[in-house]
């Protein structure tokens, strides 16, 4: 059947031949080889349907003789049967496979957090400013006891099971290495320790060189056990069970086998070149005792002297999970939200499994709250946490803390391409190809981490600063938020009023 | 009817006042009503209240609790409520008069109690925890109904108006008291009812508050899981009710409530000089970074045997300690400590976040 394997490329490389001068940095920086050389003719040509406009070609030309377009050239508008939709249709017909994809839910789903605002002071009580006056970020995340107790002189016994402290309420999301590269794992660890926050490992084990930021390291046990030894428990500050995550709930971690070189192999305890797939379950996790037991063996194995974050997809039954997880002895329950990032998923799961991230936590926040268990854990929620605004909405809804990996990418210079499953991440994340990695420099990488989270926290206390605010006694505080548009069940759902209101 | 306080938040703007007798000696209640004239500017007639200390001697194993009530039928319903649970040794019209200023007065009454033992030993409570959930019960269920005071030898008297007529309204110069609390209420807008006024009391914890706080529904949320109900939805209500919690229920000493409420900064608990001051102080923020009150206050919390003057941790709001003989005085302002003691020395103003607690020679009160 000639020609219904064809698909015209997505985007076309727009080259201005005036201000192009040979230099043929776009066929060096290409990895997806869309540009090439033709001396013969003195012209430099590209093959588009290669093309995945990640802007790396575009960000180093230097004529700026270089854009990336949407093609025009597209298959009758149809509001039902979109080109992507379609598309997908041939390709399947073709493969006869699952469709992957990567980074976070592209689609149009509404964002809570765009639709719900900020309090600040006026007139009844002052605002504060964070130039003049002390503002605190600091939080602790774990247990908090239920009853204090004194010793034999009446005096507080002031132990308590051990806590995390950050200091701002943020920390780096699980990414494992395996799925991103070594340089952005050493950013992320450099810059953690300077921040004086947490990175997370993910579920691809510790490289043997990033042991000294073990202080500044959440280190996570996934189904697939990738990873698991002693010296890996014992390394890091935190250990975090992955139940589940946002962008592909009920199913395990992915990584393609071409990601798999000798560095992650070694690391990850795997044969080089073998598709590392954790299954879907914890094969020793099939009710909630079952995590309790693991969450205690672990704990028994790190001397309980490290807190344990299990970490949840949000989905339907969010807030009951939540409470069962509460109950279960983890010190602090992770929310991924259905927005939330991945270095490969089915397309399906990715785009309609899970929940919203704004309402899950609001409604794990008052069901714990009803329980009267909330001081049993820290909630900590990711899956699209987008600028320093989310973060006070997050905490003032109800979260301790927030987890960014998408944005943290971002500042190492991902452009958003979705294509990290291919291994062929142009700017040195998402790839475990020596020569790609290396554009990735970590010396500035972390810089640009510290520099991103130093700003958000700035602002941050300046949201703060303008509802009077200068402490996380923030958390939890739904009357400094009210909605715009938003219908009466989703505002009943989040426990905020509607502006003006 | 969509106004009413409890409905609507309401922010206030505030004077307050306390005198204490440290050696017990109780005085009637025309200085303290005095005290608040000077501070006239300072409410706009919309709530006015006092506590005062050591008034029922004659009751003092009872506890004694002020209702107000919206009409007959509430009563009844109540009475028949409380008796269920408690002996009513003594129930009574809280002695009135006219007040030209003060209208639309609802039946005001007085009840002195004690637990029924056999409903005491069914429960498996403390008296103290028994009373609180009576309380509890009928100011979130019973219509029209409303506990205002409910301390052992001591009393709320509180109302709609200007805080001097409400003196005069409840006849304060016939109580004596070795401690009276004050307040003045500058609401920016109408409550419209009488239970909004301060103090605020819960067993015998009352408070006085001038300020908004600003971290409200973070304290609200995070005290209601323990049984509490802010049904009003003012400042003073939480933070009775989360001085009650840590004190009551968790044990704190007033000074370890204060460095909760009004949290110390990181930075000043670096510098304190003993290793044990900073275990300790890093230890209360831990455990309870949700009862840290932020934004401005001043309070005055009163109770059996003596009171806590505190400010929040920045000191938003003005407040000012003054001494004379075995008294202490406190208020918003120099001027009202003035017009109870003209001779008042000792004047300072402490910083924010350092209490000044004040009580009464055991066995005096
Ligand atoms: S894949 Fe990236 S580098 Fe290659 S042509 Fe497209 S935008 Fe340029
Ligand atoms: S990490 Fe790399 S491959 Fe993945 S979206 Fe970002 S730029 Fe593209």
């Amino acid at each position: 059947m000639p020609g219904i394997n064809y698909f015209y490329p997505e985007f076309e490389v727009v080259r201005n031949d005036a201000r192009c001068i040979r230099c043929q940095v776009c066929a060096r920086q290409c990895a997806n080889e869309v540009h090439s050389y033709d001396p013969e003719r003195d012209l430099m040509l590209s093959d588009e349907s290669k093309c995945v406009n990640c802007q790396r070609c575009v960000s180093l030309c230097p004529t700026r003789a270089l854009k990336i377009v949407k093609s025009d050239c597209r298959l009758r508008e149809n509001a039902n049967w979109e080109g992507d939709t379609i598309r997908e249709v041939y390709k399947q017909a073709l493969s006869g496979g699952v469709l992957l994809s990567s980074m976070g839910n592209p689609k149009n789903y509404p964002v809570y957090w765009d639709k719900i605002l900020i309090n600040a002071s006026q007139v009844t009580n002052p605002s504060i400013d964070p130039l003049r006056e002390p503002m605190e970020t600091r939080v602790f995340l774990g247990k908090k006891p239920e009853k204090l107790e004194r010793d034999e002189n009446g005096n507080l016994k002031c132990e308590l099971t051990p806590q995390l402290e950050l200091s701002m309420p943020v920390m780096f999301s699980a990414m494992s290495y395996g799925s991103i590269s070594y340089n952005a794992h050493e950013s992320l660890a450099r810059a953690s320790k300077e921040l004086g926050i947490y990175y997370n490992t993910g579920e691809g084990g510790l490289h043997e060189d990033f042991y000294v930021y073990g202080p500044n390291t959440i280190v996570q046990v996934a189904s697939g056990r990738f990873g698991v030894h002693r010296d890996y428990m014992e390394a890091g500050a935190a250990v975090e069970i992955k139940m589940g995550q946002g962008a592909k709930p009920g199913i395990g971690g992915h990584l393609p086998g071409t990601k798999v070189g000798p560095d992650v192999s070694r690391t990850r305890m795997i044969p080089e070149g073998s598709d590392a797939i954790s299954p879907a379950p914890h094969h020793d996790i099939y009710s909630i005792e079952d995590l309790r037991q693991l969450v205690y063996s672990i704990k028994e194995a790190t001397g309980h002297k490290k807190p344990v974050i299990v970490k949840v997809a949000a989905v339907h039954n969010i807030a009951a999970i939540a409470s069962g997880i509460a109950r279960s002895g983890a010190d602090i329950i992770a929310i991924d939200g259905f927005r939330g990032g991945t270095g490969a998923a089915p397309t399906r799961i990715r785009d309609s499994v899970g929940i919203p991230i704004e309402l899950a936590l609001a409604a794990v926040d008052q069901r714990l709250r009803d329980e009267g268990i909330r001081g049993n854990v820290s909630l900590v929620v990711g899956g699209s946490i987008r600028s320093s605004a989310d973060v006070v909405k997050a905490i003032a809804l109800g979260a301790d803390a927030c987890y960014i990996a998408t944005a943290a990418l971002l500042a190492l210079g991902c452009h958003l391409c979705r294509t990290c499953q291919t291994g062929n991440c142009n700017w040195g994340i998402a790839t475990q190809k020596p020569e790609l990695v290396k554009r990735l420099n970590p010396d500035l990488g972390y810089k640009r981490l510290v520099n991103l989270m130093t700003a958000w926290n700035h602002e941050i206390k300046e949201l703060m600063g303008g509802m009077g605010i200068n402490s996380m006694a923030l958390r939890g505080n739904r009357l400094m938020l009210r909605g715009v548009g938003l219908t009466d069940a989703e505002l009943r759902i989040l426990g905020i009023s509607h502006a003006g209101e | 009817m969509s106004m009413l306080e409890g409905r609507i938040r309401i922010p206030s703007g505030c004077a307050i006042s306390a005198v204490i007798s440290r050696e017990g000696r109780r005085m009637t209640g025309e200085k303290i009503i005095e005290s608040m004239r000077p501070m006239h500017e300072r409410s706009n007639g919309l709530g006015g209240g006092f506590a005062g200390y050591g008034i029922y001697p004659e009751y003092k194993d009872l506890f004694a609790l002020h209702i107000f009530y919206d009409g007959e039928l509430c009563r009844a319903a109540c009475e028949a409520y409380l008796r269920d649970h408690l002996e009513i040794v003594k129930g009574e019209i809280i002695p009135t008069r006219k007040i030209p200023n003060i209208t639309d007065e609802p039946l005001i009454w007085r009840y002195f109690v004690t637990p029924l033992r056999s409903v005491l030993a069914s429960r498996q409570l403390d008296e103290n925890e028994f009373l609180a959930r009576i309380v509890m019960h009928i100011n979130t269920h019973l219509q029209g109904t409303y506990v205002f005071s409910s301390g052992k030898n001591m009393g709320v008297f509180k109302a709609v108006g200007f805080p001097e007529d409400v003196g005069a309204f409840y006849r304060l110069e016939e109580y004596e008291a070795y401690c009276w609390t004050a307040h003045g209420r500058y609401p920016t807008n109408t409550p419209g009812w009488w239970g909004g006024a301060h103090p605020f009391a819960l067993l015998d914890r009352t408070i006085v508050h001038n300020g908004e706080i600003s971290s409200y529904d973070a304290n609200r949320r995070y005290i209601e899981m323990f049984g509490y109900k802010c049904t009003l939805q003012t400042d003073t209500e939480v933070i009775t009710y989360i001085a009650d919690f840590l004190q009551r229920k968790q044990g704190l000493s007033l000074t370890e409530l204060a460095s909760v409420i009004a949290a110390p900064f990181w930075s000043t608990i670096k510098r304190k000089p003993t290793e044990e001051e900073r275990l300790n102080l890093s230890f209360l923020r831990k455990v309870y970074p949700s009862l840290l009150i932020t934004g401005p206050f001043s309070i005055i919390l009163g109770f059996e045997g003596g009171l806590m003057a505190l400010n929040d941790r920045l000191k938003l709001r003005s407040m000012v300690v003054g001494e004379k003989d075995d008294l202490t005085f406190i208020a918003s302002e120099e001027a009202a400590i003035r017009a109870m003691e003209p001779e008042a020395e000792n004047i300072w103003s402490p910083a924010g976040g350092e209490p000044v607690i004040v009580t009464v020679k055991e066995g005096c009160y």
